[in-house]
Order: C-alpha cells, then structure tokens, then sequence
C-alpha cells in the first residue's frame, strides 16, 4: 500500500510505515510490542559506560541513546530503555532499524515529526509519540555534533 | 455483585480498608464471578508483556481522557468503555498498575467521578505482584460486553477546578510534585516531557508532599502511623479539613486523594487535575516560588 501524500523517508523506515498503516490499530500496538522485543543490546563499549549515553528528557521512561557516524559517514543509533517501558523501547528500535547505514544528510533530512505519520496516534495517544520525536531530534543533535568535532 | 472483602490485618488500620485487596487475596479471588481486574498503566504496551490472568486494560490516554476536549470522557464514553471491558455497575473493580499504582490510583479516581461504587486497588500493584513470581500471561481477555448504565459524571465531590481552587486558597492545598517542580526550579518531573506551563513554581501556601512518600520500599502503602506522621504532622492536615490536592495533570494528586481520602479518612479531599499545566499559564493567578509554601495572598478583584 502506498501512500503517496506522505514525505518522502528513506527506504527502511518508508517500509516501517507502511507495515503500520496497512494494519488495524490493535495490531499496530502488536507491531510496536515486536519492535520493542527487537531492540539490540547496547555494545559492550556502551554497555560499559553508560555515561556516554545521553538521557532523553522528552520520554517518559528513561531511554538513553546514543548516535554515531562511521568513518563512511553513516549513522548508527544504539539506545537502551527498561523492558517495563515497552512502548519507549519500540519507539528506540524504530529510530535504530530505520537510521541504521543511512548517509548523514539522508538522516538529518527525516521529518521531525515523522512518528505523528505511522498510524500510532490514536493507538499510543499524542503525548507519547512525543517521546519519539525527542529522540529523534536528540539523535539529529549529536549527528550534527559529531560532524562539527 | 461484588465480592468479599480483604480482611487481612495490614489492612486494618487504615479508614476503608474495604479499599484495598493484597496479592495473596487477589491470587485466591481470581476468576470469581463479580470480580473484574483492571490493569492501569503509564506504559501502553505494558499490559502486552504480561498481565494478571484475566485483567482487563484500561489505558488513561486513549480510553479515559476525551480526546478533543482536556477533560474526561462523558457519562456516555464511560458506559460504553466499561461496558466494552465487561465490567458491570455492581462488579467489584480491582486496579493494579505499574509505578506504584500511579495510574491505577488515577483510573480509580475516575471511576470514583463515575460513582462506580466497589472499586479497590491492588496494594503494591504490578511491581508486588511479579517480585512474588505471581502468574502473568499474555493471551488478551476476552471479556463479556456489559450493558453498563450511563451515569452522569459527578465533578463537584472529588474533583476541584481553577475556579475551586482560588475559593479554596486559604484552607489546606498539597502539592505533591517533586521538590524541584515545586521550588520552581523545573516545571516537569525529572525526566518527564514538558507540558506547557508557562510559570515555575506552587499555588500559594501549598505544602509539598512528594506522592512517593506514601509509598513504602516495596510499593505497597505505609502504615497508617508513618501516614500520619506525613500528612497531619508533617503538612499540618487535621480532621475535618477540605483538602486539595494537585500536580502536574493530575495523575500523582490522584494517588494522594486515594491515601488522604480512603486510608487517612480525609472526607473533603477533591483533586485538582488542571494542575499545575493549568495553574501555570493561567493570567494573574498568585504563584510562589521557593521552597516555602508562601502566604495566602488577598484575593485580586
């Protein structure tokens, strides 16, 4: 199904939508709880120092994340949040499995309201999905960071 | 109908401890006719992982707030949702939730504007319940749908507006944010999102009582005179006095009207659920910053 009045998003996280909006709204809850299993552990070099993780204020639980831009220059996004936080943590292994490999400026070209657009509005409520947006403007913020260092 | 009461003795003590039910009364009660378990959340998905055979999820955003207007769903919105969960006017509701019973305490408070009558929390909610290595699954429930009435909400009894509120100045107002959120340093919990007030800092004379407080290590509540030695030595309540509570939309202030009202016996406790994102951006209201709660100011006009 495609959705032609949408922005544009790079490939994986275009596929992402439309899997949610292909689908019905408890269905999509399921989509995101899977999301959430999905969340890669942190790497061992993360994992050890937690303090390199930066806290996002905007979600509700703690999520921490941190993004990196390889010698390519391609974004990676590692993120770790409690499993009693599930819907934080499908919000963080979207952001992961959607910006992974993406070139800098493909990355820094999603939508920041991008969330508001995959069908979870009425399903997770507004305030939530805010969550989301923070992360993504936090990953946005240490890119652009990370290309100024 | 509604089913038995907890008796057990950790209960006693407090003023309606018909209010409360423990895991081990839960675990021997479920799947009795009469009883509907209701599991409340900040989390959506929570309830997805795992969750006591049976309950049903009752979501605060999606289900109990009206999604146009900042206020509850109507009498009609409340029939039908709980008529959707299987719930029955005469069933006793039991609540549990994540955060100690944060939001369970909020869900209840709602009910409480509903008058749905038999309506209990689960002392020490979700994190008690699983440290106890206690049943969870995740097949969804299946409930029943009910032809539950609809009951016009009462907002005059346990629910207070901005309106209420500057009436109220001068009797006995708990602000029960963190201490930062209170001084005026922040105007969000650590770590929550920031939700549009536009001022830092308490509504005048406001005494600040953390809502955790009323919570013991492991999440269950205080006794009765460590309660006590909170609410009326500590912020100076005493019997007989109207009492408001708030926050920051109302959540937290629900869990201390739950505490002040059904384990203290505190009988004019109404909780403020504009709250602070409320009181914050309201024109000319009186606003104290500091740790202090500040005097009763002359009313304006």
């Amino acid at each position: 199904m495609s959705a032609p009045e949408l922005p544009d998003l790079p490939p994986v996280l275009a596929e992402i939508r439309e899997d949610f909006l292909a689908i019905t709204q408890p269905e999509r809850l399921q989509l995101l709880l899977e999301f959430s299993r999905e969340l890669p552990a942190l790497p061992q070099r993360y994992a050890d120092h937690p303090d390199l993780l930066e806290r996002v204020e905007e979600c509700q639980s703690p999520v921490f994340i941190f993004t990196e831009v390889d010698a390519e220059g391609r974004v990676h996004l590692h993120a770790t949040a409690p499993e009693q936080a599930p819907t934080t943590r499908g919000f963080a292994s979207i952001l992961a499995q959607g910006l992974d490999g993406l070139e800098v400026d493909v990355m820094l070209a999603i939508p920041d309201d991008f969330p508001f657009e995959l069908g979870l509005t009425d399903a997770v409520s507004p305030l939530r999905l805010r969550g989301m947006v923070g992360m993504l403007g936090r990953a946005k913020r240490q890119v652009r960071q990370a290309l100024a260092s | 109908m509604s089913v038995a009461h907890d008796d057990s003795p950790a209960f006693a003590g407090y003023a309606h401890p018909e209010r409360l039910v423990g895991t081990d009364w839960l675990a021997a009660h479920l799947g009795e006719p009469g009883l509907v378990v209701v599991e409340s959340d900040e989390d959506v998905l929570l309830y997805e992982t795992g969750h006591i055979p049976g309950a049903v999820k009752v979501d605060w955003h999606t289900e109990l707030n009206d999604p146009v207007t900042r206020d509850y769903v109507d009498g009609a919105g409340f029939a039908k949702l709980l008529g959707a969960k299987g719930i029955s006017r005469d069933d006793t509701v039991v609540i549990y939730g994540d955060k100690n019973n944060w939001w369970a305490a909020y869900a209840l408070w709602v009910f409480t504007l509903f008058g749905h009558e038999d309506v209990r929390l689960l002392d020490g909610g979700r994190a008690k319940w699983e440290a106890e290595g206690r049943e969870y699954t995740t097949d969804p429930a299946t409930p029943t749908a009910t032809d539950y009435p609809v009951v016009e909400r009462d907002d005059s009894t346990v629910r207070a507006f901005r309106d209420d509120v500057l009436a109220h100045l001068g009797n006995p107002l708990i602000d029960v944010r963190s201490p930062e959120e209170f001084s005026g340093e922040r105007t969000t919990a650590p770590a929550y999102p920031e939700e549009g007030a536009l001022r830092a800092g308490h509504i005048p004379s406001a005494q600040n009582v953390p809502w955790g407080k009323a919570v013991a290590e492991d999440g269950t509540f205080k006794p009765l005179a460590e309660l006590e030695a909170i609410y009326r030595d500590g912020a100076g309540l005493q019997s007989g006095d109207d009492v408001i509570a708030y926050c920051r939309i109302g959540e937290r202030s629900s869990h201390t009207w739950f505490v002040l009202t059904h384990l203290l016996g505190f009988e004019g406790v109404r909780n403020y659920d504009g709250s602070w994102t409320e009181w914050g951006s309201l024109v000319r209201v009186p606003i104290v910053r500091g740790a202090e709660p500040g005097a009763v100011p002359a009313l304006v006009g």
